[in-house]
């Protein structure tokens, strides 16, 4: 091109021209400056140099400088099968290698390097490794496992190596206390298994109740108190009852005789005595501190016929005192089961029939009470005052009768003051009704202004007939024997003149539903057809009666006590004029029996005296005799049998009278 | 109470040697050698008494149990915690 030949020319010129003018300009790089410094000098134009116009001369012409690589091909093809045809690549690699040069350092961990190493030991590997300072040569040497010595500086060195303190080691344990251990062993029994299911279930019983009582807040108070009171005399009353049993078992040991007789023991000597009986005595019940007190009252329990009730006061007009209500069974014979101290003299007693725990008590100053056993106060759960019409007179019997319309438990009381009251437990109160009143038929007393009073007589005894629900007898201090009904509250059925002094009892035969027995303290017991107004069997006992009694097992036999401390037991199928065992009961002779009463189920009977005593006496056979059956026929049984047998003995009493009449 | 004083009854009752109270875990109140001889020995018969009569039916339980031998009579009577013993002579 025109302008590279010019370029050239020129600097041929520059280089003449230094040869000329001096040695300033030696490089040859500066003469290439030199050219526009030239032009201020005179020109010297080569002889071949193109001639161009002063416009072309002006005319500029652009080099560019690229990146290119001029000896990179510009025009490859290459096939494309997808258009099936040649194409020119469009990039074509501009890349212009110039020079090469492969280092001869290898990576410490690349395989060749551990090669090598390998073949030539640790020496190499020190010299490949040089980057680094010194601490990684060393590290890089313990690695290798030879020691380099280091090399030091002689002149500058100093070792400053330094160490931190050890602290002395010290040890320290600790251990924590073991956690308590016991031995438990336990058996799997079919019972153990059995308990715990029953306290389960008893937990389940207690939540129900618990969920039932939740709505009412106040009874839940009341019930968690209960609960806690429970659980604490549980465990005072389970070993109360256990220290019981073994009193039981202790004077079981003592009296083993006693209680030997009474099981077991039958009079063989009875079969000799041709018609007479003996009673054997057995235990002896006395209580301390009802030592100056007579009996008053004795009455057996029907539901557990061991135990039975003793009613403590006094007589004697004088002597009123205190009284005591006490509980005792045969099993123990040393100390009551129950004690109830009463402020007033007991004069009788009932325990309920169907209810062992209710007993009604009457005292000497007119009041009736009902004690409940199960409850633990020493306090009547009913006591009748002057408001609930007391009696103002002694209480001389009371009796519990069926329970009312309203199931309610009443009760019939008789006293001197000559009512009979029905008293009935209406919830918390005692509700009474003059059920009659004894009046002493044609005697009547000039009252204020004329106006006739009737005088009362004075009730001492009553008993209700068995079978017939409205028909009781009342025996009277005069020595009368009125019949009466309920229904009839001012008339009398049937009076009997019985006896010449107050009547102590009267009592209905337990088979024979017409007859009844009485005896006073005119000597004498008699006994009645309800129906006849004379006596059929009169008995004189040479000292005053102080009870009668029927024996539950036959309808002819009955034992009286009397005041000179003997019992009498007659059996009027066997001997209808004399008593067939008449035995003094009491070791001192002046000791005034005052009850007496047969046991339900056992052949004994309990009599009580006026110190305080109560003793028990076994029946020997001859006075428990029932009917002797013909050889071949069958033995009959039941009350049938004993009303058989009463009713022969006064048809026989009857057809005499009958035939006077 | 009641237990105090029934317990005392029987101490002063004719015959009586002794009377021992044991707890659940065989400990009684005086700890003479011969009261602890009784009361382990007891405990462990009763025990297995009970155990017995229970194994034949769950619903029963022992009331009591007496050793009659030839000098005296041992008395037992468990409860649910206590055990009480008494030795009496019923010959006297």
């Amino acid at each position: 091109s025109t302008s590279a030949t010019n370029e050239k020319t020129n600097m041929l010129l520059m280089s003449v021209w230094s040869c000329f003018f001096g040695q300033d300009e030696e490089d040859g790089t500066e003469m290439g400056e030199g050219d526009e410094w030239m032009q201020g000098k005179t020109l010297i134009k080569p002889l071949d140099q193109l001639d161009l116009t002063e416009a072309e001369l002006k005319e500029e012409f652009t080099r560019i400088l690229t990146a290119n690589n001029p000896h990179a091909p510009q025009n490859i093809v290459r096939y494309s099968f997808k258009e099936r045809s040649y194409k020119p690549i469009s990039s074509v690699d501009q890349l212009a290698v110039h020079f090469v040069l492969e280092g001869n350092l290898l990576h410490q961990d690349s395989d060749e390097a551990r090669r090598q190493r390998a073949k030539q030991g640790g020496e190499d590997a020190g010299d490949v490794e040089e980057g680094g300072g010194e601490e990684r040569a060393d590290s890089v040497e313990s690695k290798a496992g030879k020691k380099e010595q280091k090399i030091t500086n002689q002149f500058n060195f100093s070792e400053r190596a330094s160490q931190t303190l050890n602290n002395p080691l010290r040890e320290r344990g600790c251990q924590t206390e073991p956690p308590p251990r016991a031995n438990f062993s336990a058996t799997a029994n079919q019972w153990e298994i059995y308990d715990v299911y029953l306290e389960v279930l008893q937990k389940q019983e207690k939540n129900k109740e618990k969920a039932k009582a939740v709505p009412k807040k106040d009874d839940d108070k009341g019930k968690k108190k209960m609960m806690l009171v429970e659980t604490q005399s549980d465990d005072i009353t389970k070993v109360a009852k256990v220290a019981k049993i073994i009193e039981r078992m202790v004077n079981q040991n003592t009296f083993d005789d006693i209680a030997q007789d009474f099981k077991y023991f039958e009079d063989a000597s009875d079969e000799y005595r041709e018609q007479e009986g003996t009673l054997l005595p057995l235990w002896k019940f006395q209580y301390d501190k009802a030592k100056r007190l007579s009996v008053t009252a004795l009455c057996w329990n029907e539901s557990y016929k061991d135990l039975f009730a003793v009613g403590l006061g006094s007589y004697d007009f004088t002597k009123q005192g205190r009284g005591m209500l006490v509980f005792y069974s045969l099993k123990n014979s040393t100390f009551p089961e129950y004690i109830y101290p009463t402020t007033s003299g007991i004069l009788c007693l009932d325990i309920h029939k169907h209810l062992p725990y209710l007993v009604a008590v009457g005292f000497y100053d007119g009041c009736v009470a009902v004690y409940n056993l199960k409850e633990e106060t020493l306090q009547p759960i009913y006591k009748s005052t002057a408001k609930s019409g007391k009696h103002t007179d002694p209480v001389w019997q009371v009796k519990w009768q069926k329970d009312d319309m309203d199931n309610n438990h009443n009760f019939f009381s008789v006293s001197s003051d000559g009512r009979v009251v029905s008293w009935t437990l209406v919830k918390n109160e005692l509700v009474f009704t003059d059920i009659i009143k004894l009046s002493l038929a044609g005697a009547v007393s000039e009252g204020p202004e004329g106006v006739q009073l009737p005088i009362m007589a004075c009730g001492t005894s009553f008993d209700f007939h068995k079978q017939i629900d409205y028909l009781f007898l009342v025996g009277t201090e005069e020595g009368k024997i009125h019949k009466c009904s309920k229904a009839y509250s001012s008339q009398f059925l049937e009076t009997y003149n019985a006896h010449n002094m107050a009547v102590d009892a009267v009592k209905w035969n337990h088979f024979h539903t017409k007859v009844f027995i009485s005896c006073s303290s005119d000597w004498t017991v008699k006994i009645w057809d309800h129906t006849i107004k004379t006596p059929m069997f009169t008995f004189d006992l040479n000292a005053s009666v102080g009870d009668v009694a029927w024996s539950p097992y036959s309808s002819t036999v009955f034992a009286a006590v009397t005041t000179d401390g003997k019992v009498h037991t007659f059996d009027l199928s066997i001997n209808k004029y004399e008593a067939i065992c008449q035995q003094p009961v009491v070791a001192k002779k002046k000791t005034k029996l005052t009850h007496i009463e047969f046991n339900p189920v056992y052949p004994i009977i309990i009599v009580g005296d006026d110190r305080g005593y109560v003793t028990s006496l076994k029946l020997s056979p001859n006075l428990r005799k029932k009917p002797k059956e013909k050889k071949g026929q069958e033995l009959p049984k039941g009350p049938e049998v004993e009303i058989a047998k009463m009713e022969k003995l006064l048809s026989l009493l009857r057809e005499p009278e009958n035939s006077n009449a | 109470m009641q237990f105090e004083e029934t317990l005392k009854r029987i101490q002063t009752h004719k015959g009586v040697i002794g009377t021992i109270v044991v707890n659940a875990e065989g400990k009684t109140t005086l700890d003479n050698s011969t009261t602890v001889q009784y009361a382990g020995l007891l405990h462990q018969l009763t025990m297995k008494a009970r155990s017995t009569v229970r194994d034949i039916d769950p619903q029963n339980d022992l009331t009591f149990l007496r050793i009659r031998s030839k000098k005296h009579e041992i008395m037992v009577a468990p409860d649910k915690e206590y055990l009480l013993i008494v030795i009496q002579n019923p010959s006297e």
